[in-house]
């Protein structure tokens, strides 16, 4: 199925350190006296609270529902007691508190009902319904709603289903873990995804610094009803990147700005398969997951953690920090990001946790300036120009930025990693692009209040001309005509004239580009408007203007 | 920058056992030069000096442009065109990074323009010179011109391989006589190529160590030697053999250590090739047509105000984007 492989440009071999965290299984960690957990712990609206305050909750309830497509659900990883629901530090990039519910377990561990599906005798929609109320989201990181991602779609069929379970970044272990000892419940999980997609391959890609997880999964896969090809692809960051994996087994590029269902191919994390199985084969929606903690504790490893649980209560059970660490990285050395000194809980995207030293990550020397080596150009897996996207950012030169594609920029950090000056590309690039989005913002912002001022000033215009039509026809009714009534006349006219004219200026065309089959029907339309206009003529005028507004 | 420093080094030495240690005068000269210079500069723009001077690019400007020069120059011309160098072309741009001009080949313009005179004569390789001058007189040389008795400044003078080839075309000579000349070695100058070759070891060896890409040096070269190959081929009696020209002036220095400035070149792949080939014809065309002898310091000049345009237009495909 896959015969060959294919190579992106550039990426960087970073040190690995995952040795250190998987020497242990995984190891299931007991249930903590407090959970909090956001409501926004996915990509997308945020879920939709279904308890109160106060209240007994059973473990796997449902706490929050999806709101929307682009949502996931929240449920109880224990049984216990809603004592609050108020914005709490959540780790976040952002450093911003979010709403959360805290949880307080009563220690019985209690499940509410809960059975498999027989999602074959079910209809593919239902299925799809079911796990959005399961609060499936990409484990990866992205934590994209995965139910989004497994809908049939008649214009872009999958053709290839692609497994990730290449986990480029360093440090990260959790993905190898799993497959090393649930191969055969993420298979389960992947037939689900292979019969809801009707995809005609599914390939797992595996790097080859993971041989325990790729006999795992080769053991896994010859016991599957459907064929699944284990591929080793060669170890590189970012070759874990959807993106950059889909180009290394299928040779294509996924289209700047399109799903990969463009190119017929559909990308899940094998954690996320696991979640499916789960939730489908057993009930069980998502309520934990497994995160790696390494770096400087003593003992690393792999632990399955209830969501919600602290994370410096998770360092405590992997041994505690050993040494002066400054700091807990979450998500691995190139994309992760420092946490708050405040406690802040595990969330779906939590996939590792590095207690980090100056050491292990010594801060940068002052950067120097950019001599064009063009040695990130040779990094960056999207082939962009980072020299002249950090000399475009460092300009404010916006517009340039974005002609030279910066929102193709995947942010995974080579070009900084190889930059001997030890500028902080990716910073910048960060920078730029949120001042591209709140310019563009604060652009229509501006343009929707000019048209609002716009269509004020006609109306008051037209108010003005209506009063003085009316008082026209009183006074003609009562007066004979007078030359001075006349020319009030012709200036009335005048001035509706140009209103007229304003307004057919003013209002948009939307009616331009449109097929004959609507141009008939909204000729029939206007004929039924007309018609019943007449009926009621000068009835109120502005009505009439109401409904063109519309 | 200290790779490219050592890369220098073998053709350096065989520069001295062919002109003589006076080089190594002019290489500290301009050296000292450089660091004062780029320190003061720095203090004034309030930049920190010791990062700066630290990296090295400085140092490499001064070598380049000393190896550029005659070697027996007298001691203040290697001054005043360092001063150019760091001073105006880099310092007043805003330093390391922003020149746009690669500074050593401005300095280098510079003298030529304001002291053509000086700047072409060359002292004769030591093989082939009527008097010798050792080191300590090649030294009072420098800072005194003044000769030793006896010696007169043709005794330890000559034209450069490409200046005769010049000028003795241009008295209608044929190529086979002209290359008669004792000054003619092998491939290129009597001498003078031993060192070019020396400058492509160090050239190799940079090339290994992945601080330059291959793109310039194989298209300058391959551009350099296609079209001197051509008229060759034409003419071979009014036209010098392409080895000729890779051997000769500053063509492997030009290859390996001058085009190969990142800051006054594109960035993208295509766009180097199309600098560095560029570079090469203009080489020549200077060499063939123009008023100097050499082209190299013009040709870089030229295409250095390029750089933009050849960037923009040579954009690499961004991953997802239409093929």
């Amino acid at each position: 199925m896959i015969s060959r492989l294919f190579k992106f440009n550039g990426g960087v071999h970073p040190p690995q350190h995952k040795l250190e965290s998987t020497k242990a299984p995984i190891t299931t960690v007991a249930m903590p006296q407090r959970l909090v957990l956001p409501l926004r712990q996915h990509v997308g609206n945020m879920a939709k609270l279904q308890v109160e305050v106060g209240e007994r909750v059973l473990k796997g309830q449902l706490l929050a529902m999806a709101d929307g497509q682009i949502s996931a659900a929240v449920h109880a990883p224990t049984s216990g007691t809603i004592v609050s629901v108020q914005d709490q530090m959540i780790p976040h990039p952002s450093g911003l508190p979010d709403i959360c519910i805290t949880l307080d377990a009563d220690g019985q561990d209690r499940w509410i009902e809960h059975q498999a599906l027989d999602y074959r005798s079910l209809a593919k929609s239902e299925v799809i319904q079911c796990l959005a109320d399961a609060g499936v989201v990409g484990l990866g990181g992205a934590t994209f709603p995965t139910h989004v991602k497994l809908r049939e779609d008649a214009h872009r069929p999958v053709k290839t289903l692609i497994l990730n379970g290449a986990e480029c970044e360093p440090y990260i272990s959790c993905d190898d873990m799993l497959m090393r000892e649930r191969g055969e419940e993420i298979v389960r999980g992947i037939e689900i995804m292979q019969y809801l997609l009707a995809a005609e391959t599914c390939v797992i890609g595996i790097e080859d610094n993971k041989p325990e997880a790729v006999a795992a999964m080769r053991a896994a896969a010859a016991n599957s009803s459907v064929p699944i090809s284990v591929v080793i692809v060669p170890t590189i960051y970012p070759g874990g990147g959807a993106k950059q994996l889909i180009e290394v087994l299928t040779g294509k590029e996924v289209p700047s700005g399109k799903l990969p269902t463009e190119i017929g191919v559909q990308c899940f994390n094998v954690a996320t398969a696991y979640s499916v199985h789960r939730f489908i084969n057993h009930g069980e929606p998502v309520i934990s997951r497994i995160v790696t903690v390494t770096g400087e504790v003593s003992r690393p490893g792999n632990f399955e953690v209830p969501l919600g649980m602290a994370i410096d209560q998770l360092v405590e059970v992997a041994g505690g920090a050993t040494s002066d660490i400054n700091g807990l990285i979450m998500g691995g050395p190139m994309m992760g990001f420092n946490l708050p000194p405040a406690p802040v809980p595990v969330v779906k995207a939590t996939n590792c946790i590095i207690a980090s030293t100056p050491g292990m990550f010594p801060k940068q020397p002052q950067a120097l300036p950019c001599i064009r080596c063009t040695r990130c150009a040779d990094a960056c897996p999207v082939n962009l120009q980072p020299q002249e996207l950090y000399w475009f950012s460092r300009a404010q030169n916006l517009e340039k930025a974005r002609d030279y594609q910066l929102f193709d920029c995947i942010e995974c950090g080579c070009c900084s990693y190889v930059c001997p000056s030890n500028i902080p590309l990716v910073q910048y690039y960060r920078f730029a692009k949120s001042e591209i989005i709140a310019q563009d913002k604060a652009r229509q912002a501006a343009t929707i209040a000019r048209e609002r001022n716009d269509f004020r000033l006609m109306r008051i215009e037209r108010e003005k001309q209506e009063r003085a039509q009316r008082h026209a026809q009183k006074t003609a009714g009562k007066t004979e005509v007078t030359a001075d009534d006349e020319v009030k006349k012709a200036a009335i006219a005048a001035a509706m004239e140009r209103a007229r004219a304003q307004k057919t200026e003013v209002t948009p065309q939307n009616t331009d580009s449109l097929t004959p089959a609507v141009q008939t029907e909204i000729a029939e339309i206007d004929a039924r408007r007309t018609a019943v206009e007449s009926t009621r003529s000068g009835d109120n005028p502005s009505d009439q203007e109401q409904q063109q507004k519309v | 920058m200290l790779k490219v420093l050592l890369a220098l080094v073998p053709g350096i030495a065989a520069y001295v056992w062919i002109f003589g240690g006076g080089i190594l005068v002019t290489l500290t000269l301009a050296s000292a030069t450089a660091l004062v210079s780029e320190a003061a500069m720095l203090k004034i723009r309030n930049r920190p000096i010791t990062p700066f001077l630290m990296d090295g690019s400085a140092l490499v400007t001064a070598w380049l442009l000393a190896l550029a020069l005659p070697p027996l120059a007298p001691w203040w011309l290697v001054v005043v065109g360092t001063l150019f160098a760091i001073v105006i072309a880099k310092q007043l741009y805003g330093g390391l990074g922003y020149n746009p001009f690669n500074p050593a080949m401005v300095g280098y313009a510079a003298l030529l323009i304001s002291f053509p005179l000086i700047m072409t004569q060359w002292p004769a390789p030591l093989a082939l010179a009527h008097a010798q001058l050792g080191f300590s007189d090649q030294l009072h040389y420098i800072f005194n011109r003044a000769l030793p008795d006896g010696v007169l400044l043709d005794a330890i003078s000559s034209a450069t391989p490409l200046d005769y080839l010049k000028t003795q075309l241009k008295l209608q000579h044929t190529l086979q006589s002209i290359g008669q000349a004792p000054i003619f070695g092998l491939l290129g100058g009597q001498g003078a190529e031993l060192v070019a070759m020396a400058y492509l070891a160090g050239g190799l060896y940079l090339l290994q160590q992945r601080i330059i890409s291959w793109h310039l040096p194989a298209a300058f070269l391959g551009a350099l030697a296609l079209i001197s190959g051509a008229f060759y081929l034409a003419d071979a009696t009014h036209f010098a053999s392409p080895a000729f020209h890779l051997f000769s002036g500053a063509s492997m220095l030009c290859a390996f250590f001058i085009i190969t400035d990142p800051v006054s070149g594109p960035t993208t792949p295509r766009g180097k090739l199309i600098f560095a080939a560029s570079i090469g014809v203009l080489t020549y065309l200077i060499r063939v047509y123009g008023g100097y002898p050499d082209g190299v310091a013009f040709a870089v000049l030229l295409l250095n105000i390029c750089v933009p345009l050849i960037d923009t237009y040579t954009q690499p495909r961004v991953f997802g984007h239409r093929k």
